[in-house]
């Protein structure tokens, strides 16, 4: 094992992105019968690192060699030569051409669809892929697409792959799928390289570890000899606690009621299918579900940003007095003396303006007060160097655009934005989502801390152990319908599991 | 053993930000070279001495005191349009209809001046100009905005096509005003009464132009950097789901936006043809709705900026213009110049985003 030369050796790679250094003096190899899995946060460098291998970077400095031999990587066509396939997390395939004609795409010599479709067809018989190769784009899942991209690069005689966070989009089931045709890959010899944070993951299907953590190589460590304690611990660099905490109910009282509330969107696509539930003040509401389920179109609706077909949506004040939240939007909401506030899943897309300061971010929802036609900036500047301090954003300063800030920076500032107007109802999507371990906790304590003070909140997730958890009760969805509400206390993780692929979760 | 591998010669990084100074120096160092590339090009081709021949530019703008209040004439239009088209697109509502929105408002002050020039005296007059083509340019700039904000049409094009009506309108509006009938052209209008002649200041007709546009310069700049309009549209422009998000009412902001937008277009036309020609022809813009673009565009729509940026273009144009009469040369000449300086100037903001790196010849080739 020790005298077998590495597929891939890279030795001392660094990347520099302006002042930012990606990648620093990286030493890695990837060999041959083995699944390598790439552990980091989120800005550790992994995809930089990987990309540089597939020639869509240039390395500033270091040497990449294949099978012992010096190469220069420096086109996508180079690495594709060498025998270097990667697996992107945005497809990059057409839509409304077939699998075969996707796969072939780009492809010098005569065109035979025929004798593709052929090949196609043996290589999925040989990992177990299951692949129409007749079939268009656009009519497959997400995961039947991911298939085509790594179908695409085998038939390409690719023998040395990279899947950048292939798992990110798939379901429990489909996530299985993938990793047996993994393991079916590397007994045929074909080095893997899996790139994730996902530490389950990383346990179930790699045979070896390498630890990335602020553009460096951390560590190399055999799966079988460690845990999920000592990769978190050199992923972040000091010991951390995996428990989050989770605070009794405080004074739950009915917020925020839903009824028979059903959405479809503008082209007609049915979203939420009479969906009704109570979500309760001093309490989190945790919502799973595969991801499209209805769960955007749910918090939007209820945040008036989504048109909604049928069904009512009803704030109840402490005297039990209803208003209806339906066909108001925002600014509407907020007249009625409503404090909502909504930290949506598109961070830079839509809760901020990735190109303004702090200031001017905080400034977004508080900017129409007072009746001057100027807009007050000091209050949203003192508002933004309290959150920095606060919430011990690093940011260079106050006038930086967010957008350079950090994926954990950027919803430390929408997050502590949204909170700063002392919410009755606080819902978020996907709060935790592309952030570091630190700063997922900053988050979920942040949460709790509303839900302390009578906040009524809702928090869609992904990751069901952390709804496990976090969360008093968890809705979940499927499909758009409610598959059901379960106490978050005492549900298992394969329940819910079922309940999100079948209504009700029954086989 | 890498006998056949080979590192690309040069490789293209992404900057870090630059402190301004040095970002400055490399737009400073961009207008140098164009000059010294203007010169080479100059002797090259015409065997003449470049540094008479910027003399001679610089002369064409300064050269005597009528040249230089034709200067800043030139630019005091140019930099209203610009001031006018920069809300649209801070707003990324990418309004190129300004010579439209112009002749438009040029045409609704012709209608005011021949009209109703014998009926008013001037004190009634001129405020119904203003008026008529604020007005004017409000609509011209509203219909788009409007099919926008409902339909989600096309800006582009739509503001575009706006232009070859207003050309239109106008070209059939000479033919039924036109002095003395065949001539196709309507002349100095109200000649003998100067009726709806805008006021002169001094003995100079152009200074009423230049400081109405040094005022409405500043208010702009106010407004955008300041007002809650201003950041409202600051708001669309980068992100609309943003702005719905936080309760922006997007389609009101786009058609107030491109209202105001056109209304200023509009006052620019008035300042033509009430202010400084006293007539109306289908070239009277000249251009600048679609110059007053790039004016914006290079001062990246900051309308102090909008200041120089204006005057190096006016300045570069008029010099071009004295070149070729002075020394004999084709106007396409002075286009050339013109067209290195820009293709400078612009090309110099990709430096200042990024730097290249070229091979190091040591160690890789000594292995």
């Amino acid at each position: 094992m020790d005298k077998k030369i590495p597929a891939v050796s890279l030795h001392g790679i660094t990347k520099t992105f302006g002042s930012t250094v990606a990648n620093d003096k990286v030493d890695l190899d990837i060999y041959r019968g083995e699944i390598l899995a790439l552990l980091g946060e989120n800005g550790s460098g992994k995809t930089t690192l990987m990309n540089m291998l597939s020639g869509i970077y240039f390395p500033d400095a270091g040497q990449i060699a294949i099978d012992g031999k010096d190469v220069v990587i420096a086109s996508p066509k180079d690495a594709f030569d060498l025998g270097i396939g990667m697996i992107h997390q945005h497809f990059k395939l057409v839509d409304v051409l077939t699998a075969t004609e996707n796969i072939v795409l780009g492809l010098e010599g005569k065109l035979d669809l025929k004798a593709a479709a052929a090949k196609i067809r043996s290589i999925c018989d040989a990992y177990g892929f299951e692949v129409d190769p007749n079939q268009k784009i656009y009519d497959m899942s997400v995961s039947q697409k991911q298939t085509v991209e790594i179908v695409k690069v085998l038939y390409r005689g690719a023998d040395i792959l990279i899947l950048d966070e292939p798992t990110a989009v798939l379901t429990p089931q489909e996530t299985e799928k993938l990793f047996t045709v993994l393991r079916n890959m590397r007994n045929d010899g074909k080095a893997i390289v899996i790139i994730t944070h996902k530490l389950h993951e990383v346990e179930a299907i790699s045979d070896r570890v390498s630890v990335l953590r602020h553009g460096q190589h951390i560590s190399d460590l055999t799966t079988a000899r460690t845990n999920a304690q000592e990769m978190t611990n050199m992923m972040v660099g000091h010991a951390v606690t995996l428990n989050i905490d989770r605070p009794a109910p405080f004074n739950p009282k009915p917020r925020i009621v839903v009824e028979g509330l059903t959405v479809r969107s503008s082209d007609g696509i049915l979203k939420l299918d009479d969906v009704s539930f109570t979500a309760n003040s001093g309490e989190i509401l945790g919502i799973a579900g595969i991801s499209g389920s209805g769960q955007k179109e749910l918090l939007e609706a209820i945040a008036g940003l989504q048109p909604v077909e049928s069904g009512s949506i009803f704030y109840v004040e402490d005297d039990g007095h209803r208003q209806e939240l339906l066909q108001k939007d925002p600014q509407e909401i907020a007249a009625l003396g409503v404090s909502l506030s909504f930290v949506p899943e598109d961070r830079l897309g839509m809760g901020l303006v990735g190109s303004m300061d702090l200031s001017d971010n905080m400034m977004l929802r508080s900017f129409r007060r007072g009746h001057s036609v100027f807009t007050d900036r000091k209050t949203p500047h003192h508002l933004a160097e309290k959150v920095v301090k606060e919430l011990e954003v690093s940011t260079p300063s106050i006038a930086t655009p967010v957008r350079r800030l950090s994926g954990g920076n950027v919803q430390k500032v929408l997050v502590g934005r949204e909170i700063s107007s002392a919410p009755t109802v606080l819902l978020t999507a996907y709060a935790v989502r592309g952030l570091d371990i630190n700063s997922s906790y900053t988050i979920y304590d942040l949460i709790n801390r509303q839900k302390k003070s009578g906040v009524a909140v809702i928090y869609v997730g992904e990751d069901l152990d952390v709804l496990l958890e976090l969360a008093d009760r968890i809705l979940v969805l499927c499909g758009g319908k409610v598959s059901g509400i379960v106490d978050g206390k005492k549900a298992q993780k394969n329940e819910i599991g079922m309940m999100m692929t079948r209504l009700g979760g029954e086989a | 053993m890498n006998k056949k591998s080979h590192t690309p010669l040069i490789h293209i990084s992404k900057r870090g930000l630059l402190p301004w100074y040095q970002a400055w120096a490399i737009r400073g160092g961009a207008i140098v070279a164009a000059l010294v590339l203007c010169a080479l090009i100059t002797m090259l081709v015409t065997g003449l001495n470049p540094i008479q021949v910027y003399v001679t530019i610089f002369e064409g703008s300064f050269g005597s005191s009528r040249r230089a209040w034709v200067l800043f004439q030139n630019i005091a239009i140019l930099l209203c349009v610009s001031l006018a088209v920069t809300p649209a697109f801070k707003m990324r509502f990418w309004n190129i209809g300004g010579e439209g929105q112009m002749l438009i408002g040029g045409l609704a002050t012709t209608a005011c001046m021949i009209l109703l020039g014998d009926k008013l005296p001037n004190a009634v007059l001129i405020p119904i100009m203003v008026a008529a083509s604020l007005a004017a340019g409000a609509i011209w700039g509203g219909i788009p905005a409007f099919f926008k904000a409902r339909w989600n049409t096309n800006e582009t094009l739509f503001t575009l096509m706006m232009n070859y009506i207003a050309t239109q309108l106008v070209a059939y509006f000479i033919i039924i005003w036109e002095v003395p009938k065949g001539a196709g052209q309507i002349g100095i209008i109200n000649q003998s009464t100067q009726a709806g002649w805008l006021p002169t200041i001094g003995s100079s007709k152009y200074l009423l132009n230049i400081l109405i546009v040094a005022v409405i310069c500043g208010v702009m700049y106010i407004y955008l950097t300041y007002s809650k309009h201003g950041y409202e549209i600051a708001v669309v422009g980068e992100s609309e789901r943003t702005a719905r998000y936080v309760g922006i009412k997007v389609e009101r902001v786009i058609i107030r936006t491109m209202l105001l937008s056109g209304a200023v277009c509009g006052l620019a036309g008035m300042l033509l043809v009430g202010g400084t020609d006293h007539t109306l022809t289908t070239t009277i813009t000249a251009g600048r709705g679609f110059t007053a673009v790039m004016v914006s565009w290079l001062a990246k729509f900051n309308p102090l900026w909008m200041i120089f940026t204006s005057f190096l273009l006016v300045f570069l144009q008029r010099g071009a213009g004295q070149i070729s009469t002075n020394f004999g040369l084709n106007q396409s000449f002075s286009d050339i110049l013109t067209g290195v300086i820009l293709f400078f100037i612009i090309g110099s903001e990709f430096f200042v985003s990024y730097q290249i790196n070229f091979r190091k010849s040591t160690n890789k080739e000594a292995r």
